[in-house]
């Protein structure tokens, strides 16, 4: 009943696989030995760095962001269970990949959300972009990814930032598409170029939505942990998928909770920085 | 003299083919006939204006009838679909985008109705926005926004951030906004429009002083005649995207060129809104050095009962012919006019004043009010009790006095 187009499209996606990593394997490696390099620096930095000074780190953040003491006392103690957990080493390292895929999502995320909050040709181009992204399994993915750059950190990253830059590129468009249109005419009445209108009034306007894209971003970069563990990124992804090979629930407990930890604590940071942005729309009555 | 403001000829089409329905609204077709047609609105017609450096220019029209879109056609917030805008003889519709921007910057701000703060800049900052945006150092920013806060009265508010200010305090930073960058023009969107009655009557005073501080042309738009008869040294109401008449406050009152502006009018309380010299007559008889003999002759031979005593060019008071005939005929010869026996005389008033000022005093005194220039004493007319029964008498309005 149906024609057999699966096969087709299947040895076309094969063969275009399998010419793109004959013919440009090679500087796919060097970009990604490029990437590679900032992670470990940031790695080995981040691991040089005494654990009770990451500890006050966390705490000082913590208090800068919402001024609330017993806030940075609670992800204090957060951080130091997870060093008595026994997987500090494994917790840097994740917040290492985690840190770089963020960046990478800002770099790309913010730049795109701009661009479809101002042409609706590439809103409409892009979302379903944003789509595919955000439902197509990371599988399908991680193998042609893992093909090109090699096993090991940087397509755990590429598979993260996959995944979670479309809440950043939404967020961001929405915010700025819902800036009052009246402000953008004062700033226009008043000689400001598109660019001054940009930095002084819509990207201060949408900050509070883009606080919040960046907040799930962070969050799904996390629950990519354990996917980017499968492909040989090191931290706590690998803790709890050697307690699953090994048939140790335990083992897989304790990276639950580092991953529920570390989340939380990245959670409450950015939250807070987000509302405060917001402080100037209370009225002192 | 080239005008400040000259607009010719100007269209405004709203629609995805505005050059195709421009030929069919010149050759005269009816607005509500080009939308049933050809789905366009036809926002603005024909419009021709002159707008002198110095004058409170209001636009005054009902919602829809495109006095905003009008306004925003000044600064080229909105291009038109066809006509010329000049500003002291250059013509803004030539203005590169660069060029344009340096215009609104130096010769043009607005105030909006609905204020339309930064919420996320303090006070000082929303002041201060249109000098940052020509990169203008910070410290200057906030010395001359710091003066323009004071001049609006918001000093303590300097760091405050608009939600925590009422509706006339933000309206206070937005003037203080629009006269920062010190433009030639300041374009007024219906800018008092959503302020409680007492806070607006406020603002328009404080308007008025400003205008006379700074001399600056003022355009302003709004739906409320009376506001556009107490700030307007000259009023075009708009109707359907026309221009049914532009006129000082008093040429509008009496002389409406059509039924709508008309209809406007009917309802105005006049005594609120014209000054007293609109409807001022010359003195009857004015009386100086004389006797009190000669004066009397003067009264008997202009029949009239009241005289007005000047001196020196400066208006001393009213004499009345009751109170000459008291003095004893042997005294009348060598006695002067005193001063002293006009002392229970009415308040005077000045020619500026409006004419509500004249009520009391019209109920409570008998006889013609005087009316002087406050500042040097001179007399200038009278007005009559009659004058001013038949303004507040609408069945009087077309025989009404009017004096230019």
């Amino acid at each position: 009943m149906f024609p057999d187009f699966g096969r087709y499209v299947q040895n076309f996606i094969n063969e275009n696989v399998n010419y793109i990593i004959f013919n440009f394997g090679d500087s796919f490696e060097a970009a990604a030995n490029f990437l590679l390099i900032f992670l470990v620096g940031l790695e080995r930095g981040l691991q040089a760095i005494p654990p009770w000074a990451i500890i006050c780190l966390v705490g000082l953040l913590a208090y800068t962001a919402g001024r609330r003491i017993t806030m940075a006392l609670l992800l204090m103690s957060l951080m130091f269970l997870i060093g008595a957990l026994g997987l500090w080493d494994q917790a840097i390292q994740t917040v290492a990949i985690i840190l770089i895929a963020i960046m990478i999502s800002v770099i790309i995320g913010l730049p795109t959300g701009i661009l479809i909050a101002r042409s609706s040709f590439f809103y409409t181009v892009i979302t379903p972009f944003l789509d595919l992204m955000q439902t197509i399994p990371s599988f399908v993915y991680l193998l042609p990814v893992a093909m090109l750059f090699g096993l090991g950190k940087v397509p755990a990253i590429l598979a993260t930032v996959i995944y979670s830059t479309p809440p950043l590129v939404r967020l961001t468009s929405l915010g700025i598409r819902s800036v009052n249109a009246e402000i953008i005419e004062v700033a226009r009445a008043f000689g400001s170029t598109p660019s001054q209108i940009l930095r002084k009034v819509e990207i201060p306007l949408a900050l509070p939505l883009i606080m919040q894209g960046l907040n799930q971003t962070i969050m799904m970069a996390l629950s990519m942990v354990v996917v980017a563990s499968m492909i040989g990124a090191r931290g706590v992804g690998e803790i709890i998928l050697l307690g699953l090979q090994r048939n140790d629930p335990g083992q897989g407990f304790l990276g639950g909770i580092v991953i529920v930890i570390l989340a939380i604590i990245f959670d409450r940071i950015s939250q807070s920085f987000g509302i405060r942005m917001q402080d100037y729309k209370r009225t002192s009555s | 003299m080239k005008s400040q403001i000259e607009i010719s000829d100007l269209y405004k089409i709203f629609g995805p083919n505005p050059e195709t329905v421009l030929k069919q609204a010149r050759a005269g077709m009816e607005k509500t006939g080009i939308l049933e047609k050809t789905a366009h609105t036809v926002a603005l017609s024909g419009i021709n204006l002159k707008i002198e450096k110095g004058e409170i220019f209001v636009i005054m029209g009902l919602s829809g009838s495109g006095k905003s879109t009008l306004l925003r056609h000044f600064n080229r917030l909105i291009e038109p679909t066809h006509g010329r805008i000049f500003f002291n003889g250059t013509d803004i519709m030539s203005m590169s985008p660069a060029e344009l921007n340096i215009f609104r910057k130096r010769r043009m701000s607005m105030i909006f109705q609905h204020f339309v703060l930064m919420p996320h800049r303090m006070v000082i900052d929303n002041v201060a926005f249109g000098l940052e945006i020509q990169k203008i150092s910070r410290k200057i920013c906030y010395e001359k926004a710091r003066k323009w806060i004071e001049i609006v009265d918001l000093q303590e508010y300097e760091r405050s951030y608009p939600a925590e200010l009422s509706g006339g305090m933000q309206q206070r930073v937005g003037i203080a906004r629009a006269l920062c960058t010190n433009p030639d023009i300041l374009l007024m969107d219906e800018a008092f429009s959503s302020l409680d009655p007492m806070i607006r009557s406020e603002m328009q005073n404080k308007l008025l002083t400003l205008h006379k501080q700074l001399g600056k042309t003022i355009i302003f738009i709004t739906h409320d005649l009376e506001e556009a008869l107490h700030l307007g040294h000259r009023i075009a109401i708009l109707k359907d995207g026309q221009i049914s008449q532009i006129g000082t406050p008093s040429e509008i009152l009496f002389k409406p060129k059509d039924d709508y502006v008309r209809g406007f009018t009917k309802n105005v309380n006049r005594t609120r809104i014209l000054p007293i010299r609109t409807i001022m007559r010359p003195v009857p008889l004015q009386l100086s050095g004389e006797t009190i003999e000669s004066a009397l002759h003067h009264m008997q031979k202009a029949h009239v009962n009241h005289g007005y005593v000047v001196m020196d060019k400066k208006y001393q008071g009213i004499v009345s012919r009751k109170q000459l005939e008291k003095i004893p005929e042997e005294q009348r010869k060598n006695k002067a006019l005193n001063v002293i026996e006009t002392q229970n005389g009415p308040p005077t008033l000045d020619s500026s004043m409006t004419i509500d000022k004249a009520l009391i005093p019209a109920l409570r005194y008998n006889h013609d009010l005087p009316v002087m220039n406050l500042t040097d004493g001179q007399l200038y007319g009278i007005i009559t009790r009659e004058d001013i029964a038949s303004l507040l008498d609408k069945k009087d309005w077309d025989t009404a006095p009017i004096l230019p």
